[in-house]
């Protein structure tokens, strides 16, 4: 297999909390361009494993390759400084600012830079805003609003927008259609197929199937901290997901 | 089609609606409180509040009366902006009233004349080393005292992550006692001519609308401003946006210290003489009038016109119930009520917000 190929790769990785083992020996590869849906029940390690894949939180143990070398990344911002953009569940966001300000929060645009009193460029990064907001295909009436005003759909569409808008080498989406309405999910599921088409990236955290059958090539199962199968889209189906997320396949279960 | 049903509730909302400034809320509560005083005025002392009814003065506003109501609020406004950027980020200080009493008092005492009517100076704190000296020194020395205690307050909530409150509140009971050890007491007197220009005339309201405009430029133009709301709003994303929140909150607390150590300048050149109780509650007045003006105590909402107007509000209230002849005593009832109403306000948008 050609590393060049791989965008992602893991070995090993391991994350306890006390003794309980939230991860244990996740081997994961990630190829430029693929997007991989993350299922399993919960509890079973899948958003263990992108808080230690984006540094939320420290690893225990293993390896993270990304982009071709070994990273240790000490916070979520040396992921994100790498090229890794992550919509996590809980938004974000700052909900008294507009959307271009939350866009651009912590890179902002400026016309004239004198250390914290450098002058923005308001106006080029509402202009950015818009285009991003176009080739995400996301609807916002009026990106001057402060967000606390929209409602949850568009506020989640302005953080996936936003990290669509600078995703550079790959994107990370914890259940980001988990309280959203049909249309809005719609619009989302729209912004992931845009990734898609750009080449970006992308994994996928979701509890819906048929989402995930929709939208990416690859299903990786998690199952009690362990990674349990991974599965081409066209070689499996939804009840054999189930199956493996259940442990009805998947090898040895304690309880069964 | 203006009006949508989102999926969450199928709650109504027009997205493309932008919502009333805050400070036209604030600026029609100004409007209405001068109308009250003028018609209570008209009603109870036959007088109009605002109109010049003097037949020797050719104006149209009473405007001794206007200078009177911004002169009296410019000082305390001054430190207002300050509190301002601390409450927009999600802060507070109750400091910058003792801060006003420390600065003043060692601001004083390098602003000395040396000989009062031909005789040595009788409040003279050092020797004659620091007599006579030119304006500059008081002012730096002045300015130095505030920045420096506020950054450590700005210090002490970034790194040992002790609440605002308690912070400045440790910094508000140190800075008094200070002020009160400084002269065992004594008030500071007799400023040079230099030092007693700073603050002379309408010089307060002059110096405090030319920072009024800068720190309005400052928290709607540049970065600075832009982290102050992020902050507040939500600091957890602000800091997983990549903002520094430590050193932020560290500037942020030692602007504030900085501008109340001006109006401590401002104020002890006006009186020509510090005295250790300067500046008792000037923290909580400063506060109040940027409550009144609309900035949230939750962080995040507000601005620095919304101040200036709600310091307006104040300097109205205080001439009215002087030129209505009223006590004293009413006037801190009534400011009393008028921050808790400010504050429920507040609330109240609030809840009606979350609903949106």
């Amino acid at each position: 297999m050609d590393m060049d190929d791989i965008i992602l790769e893991t070995r090993g990785l391991t994350k306890r909390y006390g003794g309980v083992h939230a991860l244990e020996d996740a081997n994961f590869i990630l190829r430029k361009g693929e997007h991989v849906a993350v299922v399993g029940d919960n509890g079973a390690g899948k958003s263990t494993f992108v808080r230690q894949v984006t540094a939320v939180e420290q690893k225990s143990a293993g390896q993270i390759f990304f982009d071709g070398r070994e990273v240790s990344f000490e916070g979520p911002l040396q992921a994100r400084e790498a090229g890794i953009e992550t919509v996590f569940q809980t938004l974000a966001l700052a909900d008294d600012l507009d959307v271009p300000s939350n866009l651009f929060l912590g890179r902002e645009m400026f016309k004239f830079r004198f250390g914290p009193f450098s002058i923005l460029d308001r106006k080029a990064m509402r202009e950015r805003t818009l285009e991003a907001l176009k080739t995400t295909a996301v609807k916002i009436p009026n990106v001057d609003n402060p967000i606390r005003n929209m409602s949850g759909g568009q506020r989640q569409c302005v953080s996936i927008a936003r990290t669509a808008a600078f995703a550079s080498k790959l994107v990370i989406m914890d259940e980001p259609t988990a309280a959203l309405g049909v249309q809005e999910t719609a619009q989302v599921e729209n912004i992931i197929r845009g990734l898609k088409e750009r080449g970006v990236p992308l994994i996928l955290i979701s509890h819906n199937l048929r989402q995930v059958f929709d939208l990416v090539d690859r299903i990786v199962v998690f199952r009690r901290g362990r990674i349990v199968a991974s599965l081409r889209k066209d070689e499996t189906d939804g009840n054999d997901i189930v199956s493996y997320i259940t442990g009805v396949k998947g090898g040895q279960d304690s309880y069964a | 089609m203006s009006q949508t049903t989102h999926g969450l509730g199928g709650l109504k909302y027009d997205p493309a609606k932008r919502t009333r400034p805050q400070e036209l809320n604030v600026f029609l509560a100004l409007v209405v409180i001068v109308a009250v005083f003028e018609v209570l005025g008209r009603l109870l002392m036959g007088d109009s509040f605002l109109l010049n009814t003097r037949e020797n003065v050719d104006t149209f506003f009473n405007e001794q009366r206007l200078q009177i109501i911004i002169l009296q609020v410019s000082i305390v406004g001054i430190i207002g902006l300050g509190v301002t950027q601390v409450i927009i980020s999600g802060g507070i200080d109750l400091s910058s009233g003792s801060i006003v009493g420390a600065t003043a008092m060692i601001a004083m005492s390098f602003a000395q004349v040396a000989i009062v009517n031909g005789n040595p100076n009788p409040k003279a704190i050092f020797g004659d080393w620091a007599m006579d000296l030119p304006v500059i020194v008081p002012v730096i020395v002045g300015l130095a005292c505030g920045l420096f205690a506020g950054l450590v307050n700005g210090a002490l909530i970034a790194y040992t992550r002790i609440p605002p409150f308690i912070a400045t509140l440790g910094m508000m009971v140190t800075a008094r006692g200070l002020s009160k050890w400084w002269s065992k007491g004594n008030p500071i007197s007799f400023p040079t001519d230099g030092f007693a220009t700073i603050g002379k005339g309408m010089m307060p309201v002059v110096i405090f609308i030319v920072l009024a405009v800068l720190f309005h430029c400052i928290m709607t133009y540049t970065k600075y401003g832009k982290h102050c709301y992020a902050i507040g709003s939500n600091e957890s994303a602000a800091r997983m946006s990549g903002i520094n929140t430590d050193h932020h909150k560290i500037l942020v607390y030692t602007i504030a210290g900085g501008l109340a150590s001006l109006a401590a300048i401002v104020l002890s050149s006006k009186n020509l003489t510090a005295q250790a109780g300067m500046g008792v509650m000037y923290e909580l007045d400063a506060i109040a009038m940027a409550v009144i003006g609309g900035v949230s105590l939750q962080g995040g909402r507000g601005s620095i016109l919304g101040t200036v107007l709600g310091a307006l509000i104040f300097g109205v209230i205080i001439s009215g119930f002087t030129f209505l002849k009223l006590d004293a005593y009413y006037q801190e009832m009534v400011k009393g009520i008028i921050i808790v109403a400010a504050v429920v306000l507040d609330q109240w948008r609030q809840k009606g917000r979350a609903r949106g």
